[in-house]
C-alpha cells in the first residue's frame, strides 16, 4: 500500500512567544523548528503501516525552502520519499490555497496513495480544515481526530476516535483521508543510520500555484499576545523547608 | 439570520456558541441534526450546507468542539467558503473582522474573513454561556453520507479522570524517569488528585499519552494544579490555563512556569515533593 502523510514546519516555541516587529509572525531568531505533534504521530504511523503491509511511504509539506529540514526528519523516522511544495512568499497560505496545492501534488503522484494522513490541526494556525478540504476535492471519505488505525485484509480501514467515555469506531474503504491525534502511537527516536539514510532519500521539489492570488480569504491582520495572567506569585520557600508553608496553603484550600 | 449548529457533545460549549451568536446583533436560530442512525460528519455537513442555500444566513456558527470544527469544515469545503476556527470575538460586516485562537490559546490572531455566509467556530470559554432553554430546530441528515460511526467502545477508567479532576499533580522532564513518578503518585494519592505530566514525559515513554496535559493532550480546569519539574512551555500551558490555582515546584527560579503560578517553591521536586507528603501525613496524624 501507499501512505502519504502531510506535515507542517512550525517553530519550537518554548516558554515565551515573541512577535516580529510587524506583528505578523513569531520571532524565530532564537528558536528551532519541528512539525506539529499530531503530524509526527502521523509519520510514525505511516512507517509502521508500511513495515506491516509493505509498500511505500511519502511525506509532503507546503512551506519555505527551510522546511526540507522537517522532511529529512520524517525520512529519518523511516519515510521513503518526500514532496516539497516550496513557497517563497512571506504571506501565510490560507487553508483553501493550501488544500488546493496539496490536491494538485497528490494528483501528480505516480502511484495514488491508499491512505492520506494529516494532523488533526496544526500546532500554530489550528485551522482544523485542510484535510477535509483535500478529501472533498479528491472525492474521498475523511475521518478526523483518530487515535487507532488498523488496515484490514479486505482493503478497508478501521479507525478509532476518542470521545468522552469511550471510543467511536469508523470503517472506511480505501483510499481515504484520515486526521490523527498525538497518542495514536509513540514516535520512535530516529537512529543514526536512519538519519544518514534520510540524507540520501529523494525530495521532489515543486513550486505550487497559489489559487486566489496572494490575498487570503481568511486574511491575517496581525498577531496579538494574550494579556498576561496578572497573577501575584507567592513564593512559599526553597527546597524541603518549604513543605510546612505548602501544607498551610493546601489546608486553606481545604485539601489537608 | 445567524444559524448556530447545535453540536451537543458539550452542552456548555454549545450555549457559549449561542451567546457568541447573540452578540452579533441578528436573529439567531439553533439547528440540530438528527443522528439517531449514528453520527456522520459528511451527512451533517451536507445537511447544514443545504440549509445555508435555502435560508441564506449571514453567518453559520458552531461550538469549537472536535465535532463542531469537523462539521463546519465539511460545510466550508462543500460550499468552497473560508472558515475561521476557534474565534474569541467577531464583528459582522463585509468582511467579518474577528479574533481567533492560535497555538492552543498562547497567541491570538486578528483576521478578516472574506466570504458569505461567514463560517465561524467559537473558541471554548471565550464568552459566558447563554441560558438554557433555547429552541433547537431538528433537521434530518442529508442523504448520501459516506462516513458514519459504526460502533461505540465504552472505556472504563479507574480512579479520578484527568479531565474532570479537582486537583491534578503533574510531573515534567525534571522527574527524570518513569520510576521517578512514585513521589508524584504518592502526593496525588494523599490529595485524592489525578496524576498528569508534560509532553516531554510522554515523548520519553515514561507515562502514557492519556496522562499528558497540554495543547495536544488533555485540557484541564482543576481547582488546584501542582506542576512539578515542568518548565512551562506554551504546549503545556495551553492545557492547564483553566486551572484556578497553580503551584509550581522547579529548581530554576527563571522557569517560565513561575510567571503563571499563584504559589512557587524553588527546589528539586525529588526533595520538595516527598517533604510535602511527609508534612501532610504529620498534619493529619496530629489532627
Amino acid at each position: 500500500m501507499n501512505v502519504l502523510v502531510c506535515v507542517k514546519r512550525v517553530p519550537l516555541t518554548g516558554g515565551k512567544i515573541v512577535l516580529t516587529d510587524d506583528e505578523r509572525a513569531i520571532s524565530t531568531r532564537h528558536l528551532g523548528f519541528t512539525v506539529s505533534p499530531h503530524e509526527e504521530c502521523g509519520a510514525e504511523e505511516a512507517v509502521r503501516l508500511i513495515e506491516q503491509h509493505g509498500g511505500a511511504s511519502t511525506v509532503l509539506t507546503l512551506g519555505p525552502p527551510e522546511a526540507e529540514e522537517q522532511l529529512r526528519d520524517m525520512m529519518a523516522l523511516g519515510i521513503d520519499r518526500a514532496v516539497h511544495l516550496v513557497t517563497d512568499d512571506s504571506n501565510e497560505w490560507d487553508p483553501q490555497a493550501t488544500a488546493t496545492a496539496i490536491v494538485e501534488a497528490i494528483e501528480a503522484q505516480p502511484e495514488p496513495p491508499d491512505l492520506i494522513l494529516f494532523g488533526n490541526e496544526s500546532a500554530d494556525a489550528g485551522n482544523y480544515q485542510v484535510a477535509i478540504r483535500v478529501a472533498h476535492k479528491l472525492g474521498l471519505p475523511v475521518v478526523t481526530g483518530i487515535k487507532g488505525i488498523e488496515v484490514q485484509d479486505d482493503g478497508r480501514v478501521r479507525l478509532e476516535q476518542e470521545m468522552p467515555g469511550g471510543r467511536d469506531v469508523y470503517e472506511l474503504p480505501m483510499p481515504a483521508v484520515v486526521t490523527v491525534k498525538e497518542g495514536l502511537n509513540l514516535p520512535r527516536y530516529p537512529s543514526v543510520p536512519g538519519r544518514l539514510r534520510a540524507k540520501r532519500k529523494p525530495v521532489d521539489g515543486t513550486t505550487p500555484t497559489r489559487v486566489g492570488g496572494p490575498q487570503s480569504k481568511l486574511e491575517m491582520v496581525r498577531l496579538v499576545l494574550p494579556p498576561g495572567s496578572g497573577k501575584q506569585t507567592e513564593v512559599l520557600g526553597s527546597g524541603a523547608d518549604a513543605a510546612p508553608a505548602v501544607v498551610n496553603v493546601l489546608s486553606e484550600l481545604g485539601l489537608v | 439570520m445567524i444559524l448556530v449548529f447545535a453540536e451537543r457533545s458539550d452542552d456548555e460549549l454549545f450555549r457559549q456558541a449561542l451567546a457568541f451568536a447573540n452578540g452579533l446583533g441578528d436573529d439567531v436560530r439553533a439547528v440540530g441534526i438528527d443522528d439517531s442512525g449514528g453520527y456522520s460528519p459528511d451527512g451533517c455537513g451536507a445537511a447544514l450546507a443545504r440549509l445555508v442555500s435555502e435560508r441564506e444566513p449571514r453567518a453559520v456558527l458552531a461550538p469549537g468542539t472536535d465535532r463542531g470544527n469537523e462539521v463546519l469544515a465539511h460545510v466550508a469545503a462543500m460550499l468552497d467558503l473560508p472558515m475561521a476556527a476557534n474565534c474569541t470575538a467577531a464583528t459582522p460586516g463585509d468582511p467579518f473582522t474577528l479574533t481567533r485562537v492560535r497555538w492552543g490559546g498562547s497567541l491570538l490572531e486578528e483576521a478578516r474573513l472574506h466570504g458569505s455566509p461567514a463560517l465561524l467556530t467559537v473558541a471554548p470559554h471565550a464568552v459566558a454561556a447563554a441560558d438554557a432553554g433555547v429552541e433547537v430546530e431538528m433537521i434530518p441528515e442529508a442523504e448520501g453520507a459516506r462516513v458514519r460511526v459504526s460502533e461505540r467502545v465504552e472505556t472504563v477508567t479507574a480512579g479520578v479522570s484527568l479531565a474532570d479532576a479537582d486537583v491534578v499533580v503533574s510531573g515534567g522532564r525534571g522527574v527524570g524517569s518513569a520510576e521517578g513518578f512514585a513521589v508524584i503518585e504518592e502526593l496525588a494519592a494523599l490529595l485524592g488528585a489525578a496524576v498528569g505530566c508534560s509532553r516531554a514525559v510522554t515523548s520519553a515513554g515514561w507515562r502514557p499519552h492519556t496522562d499528558q496535559v497540554g495543547q495536544t493532550g488533555t485540557k484541564i480546569s482543576p481547582s488546584l494544579y501542582i506542576a512539578c519539574g515542568i518548565s512551562g512551555a506554551t504546549q503545556h500551558m495551553a492545557g492547564c490555563k483553566g486551572a484556578k490555582k497553580l503551584m509550581a515546584i522547579n529548581p530554576d527560579n527563571e522557569a517560565s512556569i513561575f510567571a503563571s503560578a499563584d504559589y512557587a517553591v524553588i527546589g528539586d521536586l525529588h526533595e520538595v515533593v516527598p517533604a510535602i507528603s511527609a508534612e501532610i501525613r504529620k498534619t493529619r496524624g496530629a489532627g
